[in-house]
């Protein structure tokens, strides 16, 4: 690994000082860790926000869950007031990587990396998610901007999310076998009014499925998505899953997911 | 937990810090480069050289060690990272020569062949049982997803894991 500085910084205002355009914010470092050690991403300067204590946490009013961006996937999966509030959101977290990753793992650093693979895009797509910065909110709708891109600036670091709780909820994956990332994950959230299907792992970054949010929307049952044929022309093809099989599992898992909430 | 403190200073061009750790109950204080991982940190700052590097690339788990009791890929920390904590490494389950309950089972059960995955396969079973005194075989399996036996089969790893259980 090439070198670099590590700084470890005590608040945001300091974290977000020191970035640069050669630095790169670290939490639990589980990809930016194995990314630096390949080669694929070199920084000067390494900021680790993990000790940030603001950072960390999770709050639930009526309506929402609001999740620190330095938040462990274990402490997501172990809270209980997030099994409470939106049980589908504590089983993903416990599905991530495994126990290891999940013990150093974040959701900030998860979104803010946006791995079109990655479980926690597909939670915030579906739960209407708000995306708290130092700077600004931002609506997950126009957050994720493409692979591994976000609408993040330099030097912005996400301070929290905030999820809507919803009527019925259920994620679904069907995971890689040796990663565990998403070959497909299909997010299924009923909202009063409307239904959201985030999908995750079919094309270069997470989307909201409007045709199948349609067809719920209309009626919240698997009969109403069974068979249909989706548009495969933008989903990846790789060694593990064709476009077209990514396009079936999409209907099977947003299927699984409806029977389940 | 140690409270964490770094100098910083130039050794012939790298930037080192001072890494200050309780290692199997040992202070421990060296200077490191910022980008000196855990695992190169246990084996060759301090001679610690049972904790295993298989892929290097966090998905074999051999170089699973606890830091503040909790299991992790030593090769995907870095050292400066984790400074300030309490690391404990394969050479910290025994005490007073005798080996550790899970050692134990591993061996009784032959939960090994070649042995190069067992450090990491001991530590991260160790951490499930502190965290479910009676796991199932499918619990047992699920959470060692992240360690990779390329002899056995798995099967006398979980047989080792459910006796260490008993005697835990």
């Amino acid at each position: 690994m090439k070198d670099f500085n590590y700084h470890s910084a005590k608040d945001s205002k300091e974290a977000s000082k020191l970035a640069s355009s050669s630095s790169a914010f670290l939490a639990g470092g589980m990809t930016t860790i194995p990314s630096m050690k390949l080669g694929l991403a070199t920084y000067k300067d390494l900021i680790d926000i993990k000790n940030i204590k603001k950072l960390s946490g999770i709050k639930v009013s009526g309506k929402s869950v609001t999740i620190g961006a330095a938040t462990k996937h274990v402490e997501v999966s172990n809270s209980k007031d997030v099994k409470k509030a939106i049980p589908s959101l504590s089983s993903l977290a416990e599905g991530i990587g495994d126990p290891q990753v999940r013990n150093r793992g974040t959701i900030g650093g998860s979104i803010a990396n946006n791995d079109p693979s990655a479980d926690y895009p597909s939670a915030c797509i579906a739960l209407n998610a708000t995306i708290h910065t130092n700077e600004r909110k931002i609506e997950s709708a126009k957050f994720f901007k493409g692979m591994f891109e976000t609408a993040l600036k330099k030097g912005e670091l996400i301070e929290a999310i905030e999820f809507q709780i919803p009527e019925k909820s259920s994620y679904q994956k069907h995971p890689n076998p040796a990663s565990r990332y998403a070959i497909v994950g299909v997010y299924v959230a009923k909202h009063k009014g409307d239904v959201n299907v985030a999908v995750t792992g079919a094309k270069s970054c997470v989307y909201n499925d409007k045709e199948m949010s349609k067809a719920l929307s209309g009626n919240f049952s698997s009969s109403s998505i069974d068979g249909m044929d989706l548009d495969s022309s933008e989903m990846n093809t790789d060694m593990h899953a064709s476009a077209e099989f990514r396009a079936s599992l999409v209907v099977t898992q947003a299927k699984k997911a409806v029977d389940a909430c | 937990m140690i409270k964490s403190y770094r100098v910083r200073i130039l050794i012939k061009g790298e930037i080192m810090g001072k890494i200050s750790l309780e290692v199997n109950g040992r202070k421990v204080e060296k200077e490191a480069s910022d980008n000196t991982l855990l695992s190169t940190f246990l084996r060759e700052h301090l001679q610690l050289t049972g904790t295993h590097i298989g892929c290097d690339t966090s998905q074999c788990g051999a170089c699973v060690v606890h830091v503040d009791g909790n299991s992790l890929k030593s090769c995907t920390a870095l050292a400066a990272d984790v400074n300030g904590s309490k690391v404990t490494t394969i050479e910290g389950l025994e005490t007073n020569g005798k080996m550790h309950p899970m050692q134990e089972a591993f061996k009784k059960l032959h939960g090994l062949q070649c042995g190069f995955c067992t450090p990491g396969m001991v530590m991260s079973a160790v951490d499930l049982l502190q965290k479910n005194k009676k796991p199932s075989d499918t619990e047992i399996r699920d959470w060692l997803e992240g360690n990779i036996c390329r002899c056995t089969g798995y099967q006398n790893i979980v047989a080792a894991v459910k006796e260490a259980a008993t005697k835990m």
